[in-house]
């Protein structure tokens, strides 16, 4: 009963100092709740059944993200409360010295986290069930899901989930308190605080030298990721301008915080200006002892700022890919095994009245012969990608159209007419790194041959175009040739390509199914698909990847913040006693708090300024890496990002600063 | 003679009504300029009170402290950190140097706050340093020092402003005897040659006979008060020790 209330009474008296470590707590769980709510917030919605298949996905996918999440969390809250421990050594050391026995003070931390804990998770799952309904206006808008009514939605699994991965984190927690206090020794417990703490001045020269060559190679990993990006070949070279940033990251750091001080130091009027002097020497202290952190949440921010923004505008580069590269409702195609077959349009036909469905159409014909293969057509650059790339289905046959099919087609769907003379062919790509490798090919303009014609290509580059509706750029490549070079013996499949007679999501969506029913009745099978359809996956993908990126973001950022807010708290102590001495010395308290303010606020933009540069690149990245998503809706995302950073970024610089002003008792 | 410190009347109390802990009871005296005077005081006795209320770090309860004319216990806020660092100069016992600024730095610092500029600074550092003899430890960090020059950068920051009243507690406290008889040697010499008004609290009669007067407090009353005059250290001392040992102090408060 004492040590409950010894528990207590600790809890409020330190409040201050626990106040870091409540606030990470309770991110940590409404997090938590929010993102595993996420399907329960759904369950009332009006979405279709294969919407709700993806949203079961994604809530999968979310759970085993949790696990990694409260890996990341479990070591972030272990390193909290050994901070506090570390921060209460002559509280325990006063402790033992009048007797009280180490299980006994094992006894009062596992008390006060068990406290701490269930505060925690109480006002944390509150803050989540808020949270989550808000959540419910994303997901909709993510899925266009109509919210016609609002319901306010509990998520029992999800709040079970959240209090058995946290019951399982203090368990955690107070396992390691136990060992830590049973293995401190009373002199070092009482005589902690005291540590003479040394102050090496860095080499300037070596320091300018590390500064440069990190600098340099920083400059050349950019590079290598933007504009270099081609000289990239496979996916395991990219850890290489990666660990070449990782890498200048920390020795930046390590050569700035040497040379910040030594370049302030000589600007002799600012240096002795006010308490310049001694913030600078506090900010440089602190870096030089905190490089290796400060280097891990510059890379971490960096991480988050990426993710956050490339998540947050996947979704809208898919909106507006399916606009350009799905210009029509339906395209179905019907391999023939026999070249008097019925094409697609004969057997639809058959059964259905085609202008009752489609207000317009186009029917046309894919070819192929065994005398063009993808191999013969890359000519004389076979050889060298055949080395390169050892994968490609070099034996397969080449889909082949006629100029006068193609010209219709894209006058359907509203894109570039191509003009053709004899004994010339052209190729359509738009899958990106097709087009390079037959960019090459058509360098030493090889040429063709169709049922004994000879063509030459009219272009020495792939140009734009696609047959098939879909939401990326997968285009690998198709032959267009004249109209005369063509014979019927030839014909590979027919396709079939229509609009709609009617506007409007419902009512498209009400004739497909009509559509597809009456379909289903036939003995042919068609293959093809329909832009709903493409729309629907794709906008689930996006959802997906938006909706886990949005959760790690912002996992990582409370991740770097709370460990930023840690390390300034920490020496909180030594810095009561030199703030103390100054006010002895008659500073005014204006001029505290703005030494105060100025040295967190360094502190805290220090690594973010890096990381911001690094985003910059690192985005520009994103965007040639996903450019078969096409990012081109950068901004808002960016916006969103930051507003995300200045919430929570933000939020623990506030309550770094308040606490440590109450730390120091600064009015 | 024109009167630096001026206590009137001063009484300090701790606790409530019922239980009244009366640290400083009517205590009066003055402090002329260029005096250098030591207080003396067994543990409990109030100096260490006396001392923080004229520094302003504490108030008190009755009485008026005027220091060269101002009346410091009307003073507020910002007004009261400007007089702290416009009119005195502080030594503590453990030395209150930053340990992450050199000593060159730990003294322009008294002098930055006061928006001095960089020129005048360094000026002033550099005779300073030589008045007090550490001109060789000034790119040193607090951790690379002894105790006493630690004492002397301290009390470098302290007179480098020209305070109207230099405030040292137990100055000698945390050094051994001959950084003790160094350091006091400056002080004299900083009190003779450039007349700095010093006001020393100790409960070390060795350290106190340096002083040109000796004021003794007991139970927050003025027990006795002896001058100097124109005795020699030694004799001084004597005397001294004789008060102690009216005073009825622990006896080895005086070896």
């Amino acid at each position: 009963m004492m040590l409950c209330k010894l528990s207590l009474k600790n809890i409020q008296k330190s409040f201050k100092d626990y106040a870091i470590y409540f606030f990470t707590l309770i991110l940590g769980v409404s997090i938590f709740y929010v993102f595993n709510a996420i399907e329960s917030q759904t369950v009332l919605m009006d979405v279709t059944a294969s919407t709700h298949d993806i949203i079961e996905l994604m809530q999968e996918m979310l759970s085993g993200v949790s696990v990694f999440v409260s890996f990341i969390l479990g070591f972030l809250i272990i390193y909290a409360s050994r901070f506090l421990i570390l921060r209460r050594n002559k509280e325990f050391g006063i402790y033992l010295t009048l007797g009280m026995s180490k299980r006994k003070i094992s006894m009062i931390l596992l008390l006060e986290t068990l406290f701490i804990g269930l505060i925690s998770l109480f006002v944390g799952l509150a803050i989540g069930v808020v949270l989550s309904q808000f959540m419910s206006l994303l997901v909709a808008n993510m899925f266009d899901a109509n919210m016609t009514r609002f319901s306010f939605v509990f998520s029992f699994p999800s709040f079970i989930k959240t209090c058995c991965y946290f019951g399982m984190m203090y368990v955690l927690v107070m396992f390691f308190n136990t060992i830590m206090i049973s293995k401190c020794k009373l002199i070092d417990l009482l005589h902690g605080s005291k540590k003479s703490e040394k102050i090496r001045m860095k080499n300037p020269l070596l320091c300018i030298l590390v500064f440069i060559l990190a600098s340099s190679c920083l400059g050349y990993a950019y590079y290598m990721v933007t504009v270099g990006v081609n000289t990239l070949q496979t996916a395991n070279q990219i850890l290489i301008p990666i660990g070449m940033g990782i890498v200048s990251t920390f020795f930046l750091f390590w050569s700035v915080s040497g040379l910040l001080l030594k370049f302030a130091s000589t600007k002799k009027n600012f240096y002795y200006k006010g308490l310049n002097s001694f913030t600078l020497r506090q900010i440089s202290s602190k870096i030089n002892t905190t490089v290796f952190s400060m280097s891990m949440i510059c890379i971490m921010l960096f991480l988050t700022i990426c993710i956050l923004s490339s998540s947050l505008s996947i979704k809208n580069s898919m909106s507006a890919n399916i606009r350009e590269l799905a210009p029509a409702d339906i395209y179905l195609r019907k391999v023939l095994e026999s070249d008097n077959q019925n094409t697609v349009r004969e057997i639809l036909e058959d059964t259905i009245q085609l202008e009752d469905y489609f207000k317009e159409y186009v029917e046309l014909s894919i070819y192929q012969t065994e005398d063009l293969t993808f191999g013969k057509m890359l000519g004389s650059y076979f050889e060298e990608a055949s080395k390169q790339f050892q994968f490609l289905g070099y034996n397969h046959l080449e889909k082949i159209v006629t100029i006068s099919d193609y010209n219709r087609l894209a006058r359907l769907y509203g894109n570039k007419e191509y003009v053709l003379n004899e004994g010339e062919y052209i190729i359509l790509a738009d899958f990106e790194s097709m087009v390079q490798l037959r960019n090459q090919a058509l360098k030493e303009r090889p040429t063709i041959e169709i049922a004994g014609k000879i063509l030459s290509p009219k272009y020495d580059k792939c140009q734009d175009g696609f047959l098939e509706i879909s939401s990326n750029h997968i285009n690998d490549g198709i032959i267009l040739v004249p109209d005369s070079v063509i014979s019927s013996k030839l014909l590979y499949s027919s396709e079939f390509v229509a609009n709609y007679n009617v506007e409007g999501k419902s009512e498209k969506q009400a004739k497909e199914n009509d559509l597809i029913a009456s379909l289903e009745k036939l003995e042919d099978d068609f293959l093809g698909s329909t832009r709903l359809e493409i729309a629907e996956a794709s906008i689930g993908l996006g959802a997906l990847v938006t909706f886990i990126g949005l959760y790690l973001g912002i996992i990582f950022l409370i991740s770097s913040a709370a460990i930023l807010a840690l390390k300034e708290l920490s020496e909180s102590s030594d810095n009561k006693t030199r703030y103390w001495m100054l006010q002895k010395l008659g500073v005014d308290n204006k001029m505290l708090k703005k030494a105060l303010l100025f040295q967190i606020a360094i502190f805290f933009l220090f690594p973010l300024v890096l990381a911001l540069i690094h985003s910059i690149f690192g985005i520009w990245f994103c965007n040639i890496l996903l450019a078969t998503f096409g990012n081109d809706k950068l901004l808002p995302s960016i916006i969103m990002t930051a507003i995300f950073l200045t919430i929570i970024y933000g939020g623990y610089f506030l309550i770094t600063y308040l606490c440590s002003k109450t730390i120091i008792q600064v009015k | 003679m024109e009167n630096i410190l001026k206590l009137e009347r001063i009484e300090k109390y701790y606790g409530s009504r019922s239980s009244l802990t009366k640290a400083i009871n009517d205590i009066s005296f003055t402090v002329e300029r260029g005096e250098f005077v030591a207080i003396m005081g067994a543990s409990g006795s109030g100096k260490t009170t006396l001392l923080n209320v004229i520094s302003t770090i504490d108030k008190v309860t009755s009485g008026h402290i005027y220091v060269g004319g101002v009346d410091i216990t009307k003073l507020k806020g910002n007004d009261l950190n400007r007089f702290r660092r416009e009119e005195l100069g502080f030594i503590f016992q453990d030395f209150n140097l930053l340990d992450t600024l050199t000593a060159y730095e730990n003294i322009a610092l008294a002098l930055s706050i006061q928006n001095k500029k960089y020129k005048e600074i360094d000026a002033r550092i550099k005779k300073v340093a030589k008045d007090l003899d550490i001109e060789s430890v000034l790119g040193k960090y607090p951790y690379q020092m002894s105790g006493g020059q630690k004492q002397r950068v301290a009390s470098a920051r302290a007179m480098i402003t020209s305070p109207k009243l230099v405030l040292a507690d137990e100055p000698t406290g945390a050094l051994d005897s001959k950084s003790s008889k160094m350091l006091l040697e400056r002080f004299q010499y900083l009190n003779q040659e450039l007349s700095a008004t010093i006001l020393m609290v100790t409960h070390d009669a060795f350290t106190a006979s340096y002083a040109s007067r000796v004021v003794f407090i007991k139970d927050g009353k003025v027990f006795s008060e002896i001058h100097r005059g124109d005795n020699t250290r030694k004799e001084f001392f004597d005397r001294i020790i004789d008060v102690v040992t009216l005073l009825g102090g622990d006896q080895h408060d005086a070896l």
